[in-house]
This record gives structure tokens, C-alpha cells and sequence, in this order.
């Protein structure tokens, strides 16, 4: 299991109860790593000491009906679907909780267990309001497929049909409809183990139980990051994006509207899983054709504002740098963290408010193409920018959040009208009746259609490490980053490792190019430098890596630091198609890095198309006046406590 | 108290006997005298107190904790309370000895939130002992020996009586039991062995040491030695707190309290089974009628349904609300009483009720959901005419 999937014991503040517990008996001292013998239905399999009935089950190809379980989470055992009969036991065992540190004879269907999981489905639909024809969540919801697959044919306990909650809908990016919750607490846990956030939590006792924010809030009010991951592991319809769909197909209708959209590298690479591809498998080109198959006016590349975000957020790390190691200037705020996760900030800004000096102040990509197009794309095309609808579509429930943040109208407009998530892009296909797959391909629009490889890696934990890299190490160094990393590829920052830690070591400088000769006069201060970064994605990894610089560690002496507020990065975002696993995320990934080794040209600082940008629009230079009112912005210090 | 019989926990006796002895004493002496005297936990799962000590010692882990658990939470059941008033010593003196058995240096006392007032006496009792060289540093001058108690506060809820819920709690979490394995024994209070024990069997452990396991093994039958206390409240004319030899039938105890007129005796509180009078001859111990002290008498006007759904009530409010078939289970048994007194139930879903208890009583997550059934299914078992007859009643009543 790749450290990724799993939680932090050592910092998680989760209850041990919803903890992976470490069984100390006597067999496991002397035995590490032993197999011990499992039957289960009659065939014998081993098993590494320690490991559940379930995953036993499946190495058998048994199937075991789950619901709390989830690949992503520590097992918690407590909605009962999973029980099997373990001989010599009076009582079932819940499969997915029961560590196997004996040799078990296991039993998964006997009249007693079809018996009692019927019970359990029974019981956990009476208390759902199941209104499956209304529901986003329908043909892909956990409860409904249990119900088919234990043969339901009637509500033998009843079924509720009166709420007795409101839909919360306080949040920009995550809808709450607790009616439909099953309190299998995936979200709680996913919320405190996986994300180490904790708004959500099981509160009251008995068939009161519900799941809730700090005394009931809303949770537009709350320290909820936006991350949505709860809403990528919640089984049925109870958690959900805020849709803006409607609203977008009106102003698509709007002959007086002229709507652009802007699509991420990461919904590209997930989106065929809504249409029944295998994960990973890349449909960018098909998307194009589709969404202009749906009247958007314009379709662009979020990767062109990669780039534009490497020339920036790169800029200010060299500059930050000069006044550290050239100026000698202590107060530098090293590390510099990224800010294109809007997750992230949020978390900073909740848990880590002292640190905000240390984000790059650069937008992310989708603000910064908003940005853009409401001012150098209105004048090229004689546009009216209050005309001009910008739709981003994100794998991600909290560019929902970031583009209502009331300081992104650096345009004089909302820079960014919609965040619209991979799911519900793939659902607008779906009512147009547009079969993605088997679409025709086309490229995207120009002027802001050219990006690189480097703006499509930024969809996976480690893209934006190894975009800056790429982009700062050959503008430092002056020799073509190919000489360090094969075919530019800067493996150390790749992968699912929670952390990762890198050092470069300049050991030579090259002249500075033009782009940056209003800023420096030469590179010289930085020969013999050792340039330290880190990644980190899952906010319960940055609260680590945060953890660490607090107490002056080895990541307080970084100069750059990665931060993604999903695991994975933004293809396992909270706006991705459901489910996800770390298998899912795996394949997602291998679809980003195989695009950019399609693109001719995979370095931000030779994108054509940005390079014209800052000869035609923004004259001043990267980190210039222009780009500073247009494409930087700053923090709210939030705190943990809430009004 | 007292009935004439010999007495375990009140008699008259060398102050921290045991406690003296005990320190004399290897670990597996402690161990082997507590297992040969049969003493099982009075909480009431009955798990045999010197396996549990056993399972503990043998945990490979320098931090091992114990706890007393005092959350007597078990509705009818108020014998730990007097306990705690009145033989705190012996209780301190019992947790003093399993922490010297198992290899602890600390410990608590999970004391039930309604029990509050008992705190300071408590806390004085534990502050005198220490003075007295019986906690603290270098119990009566062993020369190692270490072992401190604090007292800790629950708030109120039943399922922290639940030994994994307990110690969630104490680490100052939502009470909320956790899977099994792992057991305390090797995991429990912040991930350490952990031996958790009711305040009586603390108490009867220190009198085992004190007397010889022998003396306490040959009160009561093979099964279930030594005395127990038994809280009885009801329909009865001597309603209090009993010690008396496990084993006794029901029929001896209702003499013994005056309730002679029962129809129907709850054995072991909400979570225990309805005995009805047929079975009177039923005995007191862990292989017949088990109970945690909690007896509760139904005089012969007892409406049953009506006994039944109040016991429903109470675990449809107390279910930590975890898992399914607890959670939501006790809720529709619930709805299912409130069908039958309405008289509107049908004899097939009382049928599928009976069916979801059995499911209840197997698949549940702790000891709660899987005995919260007990009492609704024991009373339509053995109540079904008075239940049946009901309808009839109630349209009577309302006409």
C-alpha cells in the first residue's frame, strides 16, 4: 500500500476507534511477516499476519458486500454490511475490521449472514430518504447497488420520507443533504484522517446520530477547506457540489453572452470514467469537440495560465531568493509555498495564518486566465467584459470557493464567473446527448489554446515542483535541463509518497535572459547554492510538512514547497469523478505524464503564446505593475475559531 | 446488607489483607490464586478476571494501565455506588493488586457522571492511601513498586460502560466502542495494555489474595463461585443492595426481598433477559440467569409491553448510534412496541421484529446492540398471550 492511501496515526487527532489499530499479540512478536492459513467458503489462502478477513476475501476473489469501507480510509466496522461467520464465534465479524491473527475458518454467506446483512440494508434504507429519480448520485450510488445486488424488493422496515433536515447549501463548493446520509462517517474520517481538517464528526447518540459541524453550522461557515474529498468518498447522494450547470446552459442560450471555458489538465484525464472508460484513459481532444458541440463560445487551456503561473510564482521564488541569499534579508519569507490549490490556502489560512507571508502571492492558473480574458482577450477581440462569461472547469470543489473570494475582480469583473467540476461537465454532455468517447478530436482555441507540457503536469502532486524546476534551473543555469533529468523529467517529485524532498545543487550560473534582466543583473549569488524543495498533497501531509517548519526542521530550511490540498493533486480532486482509490489516482496520473511527453514543447518560460503575452500586454514584465494588479493577489488570515 | 450469610466484601477484616500479601507475591502467584479462585468480572460479561489479569501481564509494552470501571450505568443497578461509599479501600486495594500483577504503574477510576458527589471522597480515600505508603512511590516499602490512581468523569453516557468506549472516553474522545480485536488487554488506553475491571471485581479480587482462592471458590457453584451483589429494586418489600452466594435461584432471592408475588423478574437490567415466574427455579450465575447485579421485579399488575418499551426507549436514546444494527435496529424494535400497543403490529412483522433482534444480538458492534434485544425478545417469548390479548384492551379502553 502506497503511503498515499493511507492516514497519519502519528498526527492524525482522529479518535483511536477510527483508527487502523496495531495488534500486539504474542504470535505477531515472534512471527513478523508471517502468512497464517485462512479457509473462507472452503478455499484456503494465507495471509500476511494482521491483515482483515476482507482482504483475504479478495485475494480469494470472494466478493464481501461493504459499505463504511473505503480504500482511501482506516476501517471502521460499523455499519455491519460486511459481516461474516467466523467459526467458533457466537457473534458475526465485520470482515473489513477483523485483523486475522490465527487461523480463521470463515463462513460469508450462510443463512445467518444473508440474514443479518438483509437486516442491516433494511434498517440503513429505512432511514434514507431515497428519492433515487431526483438524486445526482443515481446509477452510481453504493446504497442503491447494495439494494439491488441483496435482491431489496420492498422497504421491509419502512422508509422515511419526511426530512428532517435542511439541505445546507452555505457553502460555495459542497452541498450537504443530510436526509440522505447513511452514517457510514467516510466523510468524518475522511475529513479528520485523510485531510486532518475535522469540521465533520458524529454527534448525538442513538437513532438521533448525525453528522455535523461544530454545533450544527453551516458549513459555508465553518473551517471547511472546500477540498470536497468528503464528497468523492460519501456512498450516496448526502454530499454533494454546488451544480452550476443551469445557470451556465442559460448563459450558453444568451446570444448576448459571449461564454468561454477554460478546462484543467486533470478533468481531461478522468472524465471518460463518466462515460465508461478505463481510468486514465485521456479524452482532451474529444472533450473539445464536445463542449463546443454545447454551444461554449470559446474553448482554452488552463495549462497556458500554467505556464503563465510558472513565469510568475517562479519569478517571485528567484526574488525572494536575491533578497535572502544576496541581500542577506532574514525577514525573506522562505519557503515559498504554492498557491494554485485553493484547498491549501484555505487551510493556511485557517491553521497556519502566520504563514501567509510565505504563499506566493500569484493566482492560480483558473484566476489568472479570468483575469486575462476579461481584459487582454476582451481588448484583442473589442469585447465588453461584463459580456464575457468565464466558466473553469476544474477537477476541484474548491475553485467554486476561490472564484467567489471577493478579492479575484482584478478585471473589474468577477475574473472568474463558474468553477465547474469534471462530474458535472461530464452529466451537461450527458442531457446534450453527447457520447464523449467516440467524438471527433479537435484542438483548442487560439490565442490561448498553445501551452506545454509543464501546464498539463500541474493536474498530479509534484507537476507544479517539476513545471518551476524545469522553467527556474534552466533560466539559472543556462544549460537545458535535459543535462540534469532525462527528457526533462524530474522523477524524485513524481509519485504518491505523501512527502517528497529534493535537492539541486547550482553549480554553475548562465547570463540572464531577457525576461528577467529588469529584475536581476546576474545569477552569480546563486553559484554554489543548494536549492531545497518538497511536496506534499493531502492536507494532512502539509500538516506535517507545516508541523515541521513550526518547529524549525528540516522543511523550515526549504526555499520551495509544493502544496496540494488533495491526494494526489488535482486529479484526485473533489470535483473527479466518483469513485476514486489510489489505484484510480494511479492511472489518472500515468494519462497527465504521458500527455506531456506528447507536447513539443514542455517548458513554461518557451510557451509561445506567453511570451507574446508579456511582449504585447504585460510590457512591464513577470512580477511587473500590470501583472501584479492582474495576476496577484493576497490572503484573509482566518484562524481556527469561528465567530 | 447482610443477610446472615457469610459476607465476602462486608465482613469484618485486616485492613488491605490482600494488598500485604500480594506484594509478597510474584506476578503469576497473584495471577494463578485470582484464576483458581474462579472469580469472573462483575460487570457482567462474567470474562474470567484472572485470564484477563493473564492476557495483560504477558503484553509486551513498559506502560500498562488499569482501570476501574465505575460507570454503573446498567438501569436497576446501584450496588458499585455502594461500594465506592462504603468499601473504597477494598476497591483501591484490588486495582493496587492487578496493577502489581499485570505490570502497571498507573491507573483510574472511570467514575459514572452521575456519581459526581462521590468524587471527593474518592480523591481523599486516594490521598490517605498515599500518605499510608499503599499508592504512590514504593508501595509498603517493596522497593519499585509504583502505582498511582486518579479519578476520571464520564458524562453520562450508558455505552461508556462498554469497556472500549470507556477507554475512548478517558483519552477524551466521543464514547464510542471500538472493533475487537484488538482487546484492551494488548490495546487499549492510548494504544497500551489495559486492564479494565468492574468496582466489585476489584473489590472481591483483594478479598481472593486476602482469603486464598479456595475460601472464595467454594461459595457458590463451579461455574460462578463467590458471592455477588445483587441490586434489587421493583415490586418487592425489601428493595436494597444484597450480597449473597452466586447460584441462588430467583425463587430464594425474591423470598430473601420480599417478592414473592412476581410474574416476572428482569435479570441483569435493560440489557438482560424477562425471566417469568415459570422459571423461578432459574439460577443466579454466569450459565444460567447471568446478571451484573441489576434485578428488577414485576408485580403480578405489570403491564409487559409496557415494561418492554421502556427498556426500548432507553436504548433507542443510548445507542452510541455507530453501527446499523444498533443504531437504527432499537429504533424500529421501538416502533414495533409502539405498533403492538396501538395494536396495529401483525403477527408476520412481529415475526421479522423478532428475526432483526436475532440479527441484532449477532451482528451488532458491542455488547450493547447485541443485548439490547434481549429484554424485548424474552417478554414476547414469554409474555405472547398478555401481549396478544392487548388490542382487545385497548379497544376496550377506548370505547
Amino acid at each position: 500500500m502506497n503511503t498515499e492511501s493511507r492516514m497519519n496515526p502519528d498526527t492524525s487527532r482522529a479518535p483511536v476507534a477510527q483508527k487502523p489499530q496495531v495488534v500486539h499479540t504474542r504470535a505477531a512478536e515472534g512471527d513478523v511477516g508471517a502468512l497464517v492459513r485462512v479457509n473462507i467458503d472452503g478455499q484456503e489462502v494465507k495471509v500476511p499476519l494482521g491483515a482483515t478477513i476482507l482482504e483475504a476475501a479478495r485475494r480469494l476473489g470472494v466478493r464481501i458486500p461493504t459499505l463504511c469501507h473505503h480504500a482511501d480510509l482506516c476501517s471502521a466496522g460499523l455499519c455491519r454490511v460486511c459481516v461474516v461467520e467466523v467459526e467458533g464465534q457466537r457473534a458475526l465479524q465485520a470482515s473489513c475490521a477483523y485483523p486475522i491473527t490465527s487461523p480463521l475458518t470463515i463462513r460469508t454467506h450462510t443463512r445467518k449472514v444473508r440474514q443479518a446483512r438483509r437486516h442491516i440494508l433494511d434498517l440503513l434504507l429505512s432511514e434514507h430518504v431515497g428519492e433515487c429519480y431526483t438524486c445526482f448520485r443515481n446509477n452510481n450510488c453504493e446504497l442503491q447497488s447494495l439494494a439491488k445486488e441483496m435482491g431489496v424488493t420492498e422497504f421491509r422496515f419502512g422508509q422515511r420520507t419526511e426530512r428532517r433536515h435542511r439541505v445546507d447549501r452555505s457553502s460555495h463548493s459542497v452541498v450537504r443533504d443530510m436526509d440522505k446520509c447513511v452514517l457510514c462517517r467516510r466523510c468524518v474520517r475522511t475529513c479528520i484522517d485523510l485531510q486532518e481538517v475535522g469540521v465533520l464528526e458524529a454527534c448525538h447518540r442513538g437513532s438521533a446520530t448525525a453528522i455535523e459541524t461544530f454545533r450544527d453550522k453551516p458549513l459555508g461557515e465553518v473551517v471547511c477547506i472546500n477540498c470536497g474529498q468528503c464528497i468523492n468518498r460519501c456512498p450516496t447522494g448526502a454530499l454533494r457540489a454546488n451544480d452550476p450547470a443551469e445557470q451556465i446552459w442559460r448563459l450558453i442560450d444568451d446570444p448576448t453572452k459571449h461564454v468561454v471555458i477554460q478546462t484543467a489538465p486533470a478533468p481531461r484525464a478522468a472524465i471518460g470514467e463518466c462515460f465508461g472508460c478505463e481510468p486514465g484513459t485521456p479524452l482532451t481532444f474529444e472533450m473539445n469537440t464536445a463542449l463546443r458541440l454545447c454551444g461554449f463560445d470559446r474553448v482554452f487551456d488552463t495549462n497556458f495560465t500554467a505556464d503563465l503561473t510558472i513565469i510568475e510564482e517562479g519569478t517571485e521564488l528567484l526574488l525572494r531568493l536575491h533578497r535572502a541569499l544576496a541581500q542577506g534579508d532574514r525577514e525573506a519569507a522562505l519557503p515559498q509555498f504554492t498557491s494554485c490549490s485553493p484547498g491549501w490556502v484555505k487551510y493556511l489560512e485557517h491553521f497556519y495564518p502566520q504563514y501567509i507571508p510565505n504563499l506566493s502571492s500569484a493566482k492560480s492558473p483558473q484566476q489568472m486566465f479570468g483575469a486575462v480574458i476579461k481584459t487582454w482577450y476582451a481588448q484583442l477581440h473589442g469585447l465588453d467584459p461584463a459580456n464575457i462569461v468565464t466558466v473553469a472547469l476544474m477537477p476541484c470543489a474548491a475553485k467554486k470557493f476561490e472564484c467567489n473570494r471577493p478579492e479575484m475582480a482584478d478585471s473589474g469583473q468577477k475574473d472568474v464567473d463558474f468553477g465547474l467540476t469534471t462530474r458535472e461537465l461530464a452529466q451537461m454532455f450527458m442531457e446534450a446527448g453527447i457520447d464523449l468517447p467516440r467524438l471527433p478530436h479537435s484542438d483548442f482555441d487560439d490565442p490561448f489554446g498553445t501551452a506545454t507540457g509543464s501546464g498539463v503536469i500541474f493536474g498530479a502532486t509534484g507537476g507544479v515542483m517539476e513545471a518551476a524546476l524545469r522553467t527556474v534551473v534552466e533560466v539559472v543555469c543556462g544549460i537545458p535541463v535535459e543535462n540534469l533529468f532525462d527528457h526533462a523529467e524530474i522523477i524524485p517529485v513524481r509519485g504518491f509518497d505523501g512527502i517528497r524532498y529534493l535537492e539541486l545543487p547550482i553549480r554553475e550560473v548562465g547570463p540572464v535572459i531577457p525576461m528577467f534582466r529588469p529584475l536581476v543583473d546576474s545569477w552569480a549569488w546563486l553559484k554554489g547554492a543548494t536549492l531545497k524543495v518538497a511536496v506534499a498533497h493531502g492536507t494532512a501531509n502539509a500538516k506535517k510538512v507545516m508541523d515541521d517548519i513550526v518547529a524549525g526542521g528540516r522543511f523550515a530550511e526549504c526555499h520551495f514547497i509544493e502544496f496540494m490540498g488533495c491526494p494526489g493533486g488535482c486529479i484526485g480532486g473533489g470535483g473527479q469523478p466518483i469513485p476514486t482509490s489510489p489505484e484510480i489516482r494511479a492511472a489518472r496520473a500515468r494519462a497527465i505524464y504521458s500527455e506531456d511527453r506528447a507536447y513539443k514543447v514542455r517548458k513554461s518560460h518557451e510557451n509561445p503564446a506567453v511570451l507574446d503575452l508579456y511582449a504585447r500586454f504585460l510590457t512591464d514584465g513577470p512580477c511587473g505593475h500590470l501583472s501584479h494588479k492582474l495576476l496577484h493577489t493576497h490572503y484573509t488570515a482566518r484562524g481556527r475559531y469561528m465567530a | 446488607m447482610g443477610t446472615g450469610r457469610e459476607s465476602i466484601l462486608f465482613r469484618e477484616a485486616e485492613p488491605d489483607e490482600g494488598l500485604r500479601k500480594a506484594v509478597g507475591m510474584t506476578r503469576l502467584e497473584i495471577i494463578s490464586q485470582v484464576r483458581e479462585s474462579g472469580l469472573r468480572g462483575r460487570g457482567g460479561a462474567g470474562f474470567p478476571t484472572g485470564s484477563k489479569w493473564n492476557f495483560a501481564a504477558l503484553a509486551q509494552d513498559p506502560l500498562k494501565y488499569v482501570v476501574c470501571n465505575a460507570d454503573e450505568g446498567e438501569p436497576g443497578t446501584f450496588k458499585d455506588r455502594v461500594l465506592l461509599s462504603e468499601r473504597a479501600d477494598l476497591v483501591l486495594e484490588g486495582m493496587t493488586i492487578a496493577a502489581r500483577a499485570i505490570g502497571a504503574r498507573e491507573g483510574f477510576i472511570y467514575l459514572r457522571g452521575e456519581y459526581e458527589y462521590l468524587r471527593g471522597h474518592l480523591e481523599a480515600v486516594i490521598r490517605r492511601r498515599g500518605e499510608a505508603g499503599l499508592l504512590g512511590d514504593d508501595i509498603l516499602g517493596t522497593g519499585g513498586f509504583t502505582f498511582r490512581v486518579a479519578v476520571r468523569m464520564g458524562a453520562g453516557a450508558y455505552v461508556c460502560g462498554e469497556e472500549t468506549a470507556l477507554i475512548e472516553s478517558l483519552e477524551g474522545h466521543r464514547g464510542e466502542p471500538r472493533n475487537r480485536p484488538p482487546f484492551p488487554v494488548n490495546t487499549g488506553f492510548l494504544g497500551h495494555p489495559t486492564a479494565v475491571n468492574n468496582v466489585e471485581t476489584f473489590a472481591l479480587a483483594a478479598r481472593v489474595i486476602a482469603l486464598g482462592a479456595e475460601a472464595f471458590a467454594r461459595i457458590g457453584p463451579a461455574s460462578s463461585t463467590g458471592t455477588k451483589l445483587f441490586s434489587v429494586s421493583g415490586d418487592c418489600a425489601r428493595p436494597g443492595v444484597y450480597e449473597l452466594p452466586m447460584g441462588l435461584s430467583i425463587a430464594e432471592l425474591l423470598r430473601e426481598v420480599g417478592g414473592e408475588e412476581a410474574k416476572a423478574v428482569q435479570v441483569g437490567g435493560a440489557s438482560g433477559t424477562c425471566v417469568p415466574r415459570a422459571q423461578f427455579s432459574r439460577r443466579l450465575a454466569f450459565d444460567d440467569a447471568s446478571t451484573g447485579g441489576s434485578i428488577i421485579v414485576f408485580g403480578p399488575g405489570r403491564d409487559m409491553l409496557r415494561v418492554a418499551r421502556n427498556f426500548m426507549e432507553f436504548f433507542d436514546e443510548e445507542s452510541c448510534g455507530q453501527c446499523t444494527p444498533c443504531r437504527q435496529g432499537n429504533h424500529v424494535l421501538l416502533e414495533g412496541i409502539r405498533k403492538l400497543e396501538a395494536g396495529v403490529c401483525s403477527m408476520a412483522y412481529l415475526q421479522e421484529l423478532r428475526a432483526l433482534g436475532e440479527t441484532m444480538q449477532l451482528a451488532s458492534k458491542c455488547g450493547l446492540g447485541q443485548s439490547s434485544p434481549n429484554a424485548f425478545l424474552s417478554i414476547v417469548e414469554h409474555f405472547k398471550d398478555e401481549i396478544l390479548a392487548r388490542p382487545a384492551r385497548v379497544q376496550a379502553e377506548l370505547s
